[in-house]
């Protein structure tokens, strides 16, 4: 088309389309204390429940005495699993094909385990008579370790008892959920005996939690008279959440609506569900007024879903030059009490199965072994795509060893063993097809920003200055080269309870020209009410300024699965711009009618339909849109709307180089990280400000799950990390400056070429800061030492190397 | 997270506040800030059915500077001891020390006070006033009396205030010479994994006076008059300073935690006391 006169730009501009920086259209209300979150929901005459839980990690519940908290004025009920039962809602079905309780029936599995529900008229009233709740419990043996339980006797789950056969296969134990096994083991045995180098090593992934500002909440309101149940709550996935409701409580689905309102981070926490959110509905419907149910940080730290919790044992061969010839993995999976991963329904152990990373690896084998313990369930992917943290962390910790066992340069190492640029789509040892990358472009840009080579001779200079007793901080150089497997999924391979994981976009043009599109999925922070107007504006050639973009109420959305995994880009995104074609091929011919030529003699530019070779005859949007409402038009349905559900045909493949440079006191333990620089490629950018807004917050939380943050327990299972006081969550202060970077590579199956961005930093993120920590002491004799990398266990690093002598 | 019920009360006179105190015995708490007391009523770990709070009770701001002698009243808070300029003048150890507590949004409500008062041996204050062997001043049904900061503390949260005293000020000499408070924590907010406050006259190149403090490294602050001793009359040389350290590891009493074992512990604490005692003689020579 012609080149971008003074016009064109401006219109162009005005668009507010792909590629610019908008500011968020959501800030303003949340910067105003504006927001509208779940428990900023009041409806008349609602009650409010409240949670008596477990002290114990492992117990029987011998008998619940409610008197005493039916007594207290305001009280209105105590339900326990005898009240659920008729109902059969004392257990559901979680996301991972087991069952949990709902309330403790018989026994508790862990601490904090939700015993009874107590509802009263008021927040206050509720917490004393939780208190009021009587509970006896027998103590029964306590197992936190998930290698102890698959010898113990003890048996975990006794309503599994004689079950051979779970979800995913068989169990080897009572205390075994499942084998899940990935690749050729023969093969990567074969090569791994006959391997010129070979470097293993033995890692565990700590339990960690993604820690939302919000914590997870519900309002259930069920209408008695008209058989409509309304739920509001914090989930990341409405729709999935209605489909349940109905299939556990038997009430039609039409007679379900769920709504997620603006929701405070989710980061994984809000993809399950949780007993708080049945006992809510329960509640309501026994009540037939609204019951609320908020939990406390304590209960969200100490209950609702945990991240990570991998035993990870690798083996990775090599030739002499460093040429990757094979790899084997095995991973203990600490599932808790119940297993209530949020992954789809296939992939127990999520995309796991992405652990051969950026490197071109002949032949792998992955196994992973699922187990019970007396800890609260979960699972989720917390900031990244399923697992994909964990594989990343494993394959980046996997380099580093290889080359220490090399002696060889990490970067270098890394750079002979890359995917090359011309073997894309690439299909790895372990199935998944990477769609398109261009990993040596990436790596080579972000060693030269960083000058590489000068911070290793500073670091050799360090180490000399250091020996010399001159210093006593060590320098670490971290590096991390990753590809995420993003966007699930395509529908042939990936579900959640049966649901194909594709997702919607419905738009509706108004008739003078501004626009609403609603999703299947839902923005917990993101700013999608920001870039999907973005999509769209580019698509339809309406300003972004004039579109709504509305989430999250099922009664109005169309299906879809929610946000998660970053699919919300590669999917919901890939829907917006299908739709937004379908709005575009019926204003052509609308366009065409009005301007009296054929259909294929306009064509779109920016924001209007333009004769083919006469620019100066066309019609804007904005009228193509009043047309299609005011005038009949031969052979076209009044009315400007369309709806796109996408199935994408593949995952996208995001990837990223990142270093970190930290001083260590090898006195203190105390970190200080100096630089990092973070190179991302997402490929099509949609708003360079918020991927840089949500590069910054998982680095941020990268920073956390590397430098300290976990979920802690004793022997006898209690929390030791449930207050904001020891479960690290970085505040301004601890946290650096961060140089964000970027190339483009596009995926070639995405409508616009976008592969999402929300989690990349953090999966880059975690094995960088960890392996920056580690690098200072690899002149000492590391080889690897387990995260969180606190003070303490930093220290306790350099004292086993003998440096406090 | 959500407290038991309980009474709130808001007097105008000292003498009401001692009425409420008489009153309910030890069902009742008076509360300055409120930011240790309040999260522990949200915990259900504190059980305060009546709630005396002294934000009504004039005359407890004060920052008096008269002569050598230095008096803060309970509610002065952690902000007013950074904002004030003619105490860090005086006494540049509290702004130093208050800088290092929690984040600004605490320490416009966090007071000395409280922070004093409560014997949480997390606190950053009770070593601090150790250190400057300062006077609390308590009041009670019997009229006032005065406590030695070095005195004060007999195990986490048990003081030699009574149920039915309350802390009205703290007073001080004026220090002399150099001083350093110095902190290690995990994070803003967090108490301090070890922390050591010093003061250290210098009379010709030789240690006139010294006092030392550390700050959670045992069930109350621990003043190591050991390790002050063990710098009297040298010139701070590297031996003399870890014979200070000797000393205070003798006296402190460190228990394993989530921000470490008790090795890591004390080995911090030594790293500490000697950054402490190095920045503070370092600003006697300067000044000299």
């Amino acid at each position: 088309m012609n080149d971008m006169t003074p016009d064109r730009e401006e219109r162009s501009a005005n668009l507010k389309g792909m590629g610019c920086s908008r500011k968020r259209v959501e800030d303003a209300r949340f910067t105003q204390g504006k927001g509208n979150y779940v428990d900023d929901i009041k409806l008349p005459g609602m009650l409010h429940g409240d949670f008596v839980r477990s002290p114990y990690a492992h117990a029987k519940v011998v008998s619940v005495n409610k008197e005493a908290a039916l007594a207290l004025p305001g009280v209105v009920a105590v339900l326990t699993a005898e009240d659920l039962a008729p109902l059969n809602l004392h257990w559901m079905p979680t996301l991972a094909g087991d069952k949990q309780m709902v309330l403790a029936d018989g026994k508790v599995l862990f601490q904090g385990q939700e015993v009874a529900f107590v509802v009263a008229s008021d927040r206050y009233i509720a917490a004393d008579a939780v208190e009021l709740v009587e509970v006896e419990y027998e103590e029964l043996p306590v197992i936190t370790d998930p290698f102890e339980s698959l010898k113990s006797d003890v048996v975990l789950r006794p309503d599994l008892d004689g079950q051979t056969e779970g979800a995913h296969g068989p169990r080897k134990h009572h205390n075994h959920i499942f084998t899940w096994e990935q690749g050729d083991e023969a093969g990567t045995n074969q090569v791994l005996d006959n391997a010129e180098v070979v470097a293993e090593e033995t890692m565990y992934y700590h339990r960690t939690h993604p820690c939302p500002l919000e914590t997870c909440g519900s309002v259930a309101s069920m209408d008695k008279v008209n058989g409509k149940l309304t739920l509001w709550g914090t989930f990341q996935a409405p729709h999935v959440v209605r489909t349940v409701a109905s299939l556990l409580s038997g009430i039609e689905e039409h007679n379900i609506r769920v709504v997620s309102p603006d929701i405070g981070g989710g980061f994984g926490n809000k993809v399950g569900v949780y007993p708080g959110y049945v006992c809510s509905i329960v509640a309501s419907i026994v009540t037939g007024v609204p019951v609320k149910w908020v939990e406390d940080r304590m209960e969200n730290l100490m209950s609702t879903a945990f991240a990570r919790d991998y035993h990870m044992t690798g083996k990775i061969s090599a030739t002499k030059e460093g040429k990757i010839t094979g790899l084997h993995c095995h991973v203990t999976a600490d599932h808790g009490g119940f297993d209530a991963c949020a992954d789809p329904t296939k992939f127990p152990a999520g995309f796991m199965n992405i652990c051969t990373g950026s490197y071109d690896i002949p032949v792998a084998y992955l196994a992973v072994d699922g187990v019970y313990t007396n800890k609260a369930p979960g699972g989720v992917s917390y900031r990244c795509s399923f697992r994909v943290t964990e594989a990343v962390y494993f394959i980046e910790r996997m380099i580093e060893v290889l080359a220490i066992e090399l002696d060889m340069d990490a970067a270098e190492l890394r750079r002979i063993n890359f995917i090359k640029k011309e073997q894309f789509p690439y299909t790895a040892a372990l199935g998944w097809e990477y769609d398109s990358g261009d990993y040596h472009t990436a790596w080579d840009k972000a060693l030269k920003t960083v000058d590489y080579d000068g911070l290793r001779k500073e670091q050799a200079e360090r180490v000399e200055a250091f020996k010399r007793g001159e210093t006593r901080k060590l320098m670490g150089i971290g590096l991390t080269f990753f590809t995420e497997i993003v966007g699930a999924g395509p529908v042939k391979n990936c579900d959640i309870l049966g649901m194909g994981m594709f997702d919607s976009c419905e738009i509706r043009i108004h008739p003078t020209g501004s626009a609403i599109a609603r999703l299947g999925t839902i923005s917990q922070g993101q700013g999608h009410a920001t870039t999907f107007a973005q999509i769209l504006a580019s698509e339809i050639g309406i300003s972004a300024d004039s579109i709504t973009i509305e989430e999250g109420d099922t009664d109005t959305a169309p299906y879809g699965l929610g946000t998660y995994g970053s699919r919300s880009t590669p999917v919901a995104g890939a829907a917006t711009a299908m739709a937004g074609r379908k709005i575009r091929a019926k204003a052509q011919m609308i366009a065409a009618y009005l301007l009296e030529v054929h259909d294929d003699d306009v064509e779109f530019d920016i924001d209007r339909f333009v004769v083919k070779g006469a620019p100066e005859k066309f019609k804007t949007m904005k009228e193509i849109a009043y047309a299609a409402y005011n005038q009949a038009i031969p052979g076209i349905e009044p009315g400007l709307e369309a709806v796109s559900y996408y199935d994408p045909p593949n995952m996208t493949y995001p990837f990223g180089a990142y270093v970190c440079v930290m001083d260590i006191d090898v006195d203190t333990g105390v970190p200080e990280i100096r630089r990092f620089y973070a190179l991302d490629d997402c490929g099509t950018r949609i708003n360079p400000m918020i991927i840089e807004g949500q590069i910054h917050g998982g680095l941020t939380e990268a920073l956390a799950v590397a430098l300290g943050q976990e979920i802690a327990y004793d022997d006898i299972g209690n929390v030791k990390t449930g207050t904001l006081m020891d479960f690290f969550l970085p505040t301004a202060w601890e946290v650096p400056n961060y140089e964000t970077d970027y190339t483009v590579t596009p995926s070639p199956h995405h409508p616009i070429g976008a592969k999402g961005v929300g989690e990349s930093p953090h999966v880059g993120g975690v094995p960088c800061f960890s392996n920056a920590v580690q690098d200072a002491f690899r002149a000492f004799g590391l080889r690897h030492t387990n995260m969180p990398h606190d003070h303490w266990r930093i220290w306790q690093t350099a004292n086993k190397l003998g440096l406090h002598e | 997270m959500i407290p038991a019920a309980f009474d709130y009360y808001r007097p105008e006179t000292m003498d009401d506040v001692i009425a409420i105190l008489q009153e309910h015995g030890d069902d009742a708490r008076v509360m300055a800030g409120g930011h240790s007391l309040i999260p522990m009523m949200k915990l259900r770990m504190a059980d305060v059915p009546h709630l005396i709070d002294l934000q009504a009770i004039d005359g407890l701001s004060d920052i008096t500077i008269e002569g050598n002698r230095i008096t803060l009243g309970a509610m002065v808070t952690q902000h007013d001891l950074i904002a004030h300029d003619g105490l860090t003048a005086a006494a540049p150890i509290l702004q130093e020390t208050a800088l290092q507590i929690a984040d600004p949004q605490v320490r416009y409500m966090g007071t000395v006070g409280g922070n004093v008062a409560n014997g949480d041996p997390g606190n950053d204050m009770p070593g601090l006033m150790q250190c400057l062997d300062a006077t609390i001043n308590l009041i009670g049904p019997d009229g006032a009396r005065s406590v030695a900061a070095r005195d004060y503390y007999e195990s986490a949260y048990m003081t030699a205030r009574e149920d039915d005293e309350v802390l009205v000020s703290v007073s001080f000499d004026t220090p002399s010479g150099g001083h350093a408070y110095e902190k290690q924590k995990r994070k803003i907010g967090d108490y301090a994994t070890a922390a050591a406050a010093v003061q250290i006259a210098n009379s010709g190149g030789i240690v006139a006076s010294a006092s030392i403090a550390m700050t959670n490294l045992s069930d109350v602050p621990v003043w190591s008059d050991d390790a002050a001793k063990a710098l009297i009359g040298t010139s701070c040389d590297a031996d003399a300073v870890k014979a200070a350290v000797a000393a205070m590891l003798g006296d402190i009493d460190p228990s394993e935690d989530n921000r470490g074992p008790v090795a890591f512990k004390r080995h911090v604490a030594g790293v500490i006391l000697t950054r402490a005692i190095t920045r503070a003689w370092s600003r006697t020579t300067s000044r000299a």
